[in-house]
């Protein structure tokens, strides 16, 4: 097995396996630190986003939402670390150099051509998709993918192959086989 | 800042240098995957899963951590489930890796954030309607696997780690 990958990476394998010991160390420290076991998870921050966002405008619409209500609208643990996915991935690639500013990704140029527009409302619109199902279902690759499948949990492999059998399909009729 | 908001944030750090470095955070790793050409994001997923999971259940058996699942709500899993899919195929990015694709500079997941946000907005909005529809049809609760199949989680593990370790072996096998 090589250590290094083609790009300069890690093997995923090691990578990966580090993120399982981070997973487990996190879960500890939560329950020891603050009471309650916290498992990694990502999607309930855009919930906690939206709300912060939305109260600066319609604050009493927000505070008489049922689901802002159930979720609570704070800058919680999750919501930090959200933020510190972002500054742990700076961090990495200035240090690698393998941060690149990027406006449209090569398979997309390739299928969409070199159009930011276009790009931007595919991200936009398929982000809005996506939050609404990875709501209703009550996690995303995070929070089911990782910690549901490490606790065993029964909605984890039905949320985990549901994610990657749409995906694939849908990956297949939009970006077709021969964007390679 | 707070305990916990310190808390979350170190391990978030260490979370996107990790998703980082293994180089998963990337649009084409993200499309490699579903158009199964790429296999480092099962490699990365199911690596942190096996090293995860016999962690979890080892304190979990001790008492020291309580384990926290989901409802295995049927409407909300398979539909939400399938609407998450679809979104992540156009996107490219799922909600963390939108986060950290943006720290290596790929500004374009700045749109799949706000369109992440807007949908959560939305979600807010339909609630009430998914809360008597959806979320209402078949709910068997916070269930794991060990309950389902009455077996005991360390033959579950087990099994999971041959199964992956096979896997493991067949990717690298046909270079992917």
């Amino acid at each position: 097995m090589k250590r290094k990958t083609k790009d300069r990476g890690w093997s995923p394998y090691l990578a990966g396996a580090l993120l399982g010991l981070l997973a487990v160390v996190s879960v500890w420290a939560t329950t020891a630190l603050l009471g309650k076991s916290t498992y990694l998870g990502a999607s309930t921050t855009f919930v906690r986003a939206a709300g912060l966002l939305e109260r600066t405008v319609a604050g009493e619409h927000v505070a008489a939402n049922e689901y802002f209500k159930k979720e609570k609208v704070r800058v919680d643990w999750q919501f930090m670390l959200v933020c510190g996915i972002f500054l742990g991935a700076l961090v990495s690639s200035l240090s690698d150099r393998s941060f690149k500013l990027e406006g449209v990704p090569p398979v997309w140029k390739k299928r969409f051509g070199p159009s930011v527009g276009k790009r931007a409302a595919g991200a936009f619109l398929g982000g809005i998709v996506a939050m609404v199902g990875a709501r209703m279902a009550d996690g995303c690759p995070s929070g089911h993918g990782l910690s549901g499948m490490m606790q065993l949990s029964g909605s984890a492999f039905v949320a985990l192959a549901m994610f990657f059998c749409v995906g694939v399909i849908v990956a297949a009729i939009f970006y077709g086989r021969r964007a390679s | 800042m707070s305990t916990e908001q310190i808390l979350g944030l170190m391990t978030g750090v260490a979370f996107g240098f990790l998703l980082q470095k293994g180089r998963v955070l990337r649009f084409e790793k993200q499309l490699g995957a579903l158009m199964l050409r790429d296999m480092t994001i099962f490699k990365f997923m199911l690596s942190s899963i096996l090293v995860g999971m016999v962690g979890i259940n080892l304190l979990s058996d001790a008492g020291i951590i309580t384990l926290s699942h989901k409802a295995m709500n049927v409407g909300a899993v398979v539909v939400g489930g399938a609407l998450f899919g679809a979104g992540w195929a156009i996107m490219g990015f799922c909600p963390g890796t939108s986060v950290g694709a943006l720290g290596e500079g790929r500004w374009h997941a700045l749109f799949a954030a706000l369109g992440m946000v807007a949908g959560a907005a939305l979600y807010a909005e339909l609630y009430p309607f998914f809360k008597s529809t959806v979320l209402a049809w078949k709910n068997f609760g916070k269930i794991g696997l060990p309950e389902v199949t009455g077996l005991s989680p360390w033959v579950i593990i087990a099994l999971f780690w041959a199964a992956t370790i096979s896997l493991f072996a067949w990717f690298e096998k046909k270079g992917l």
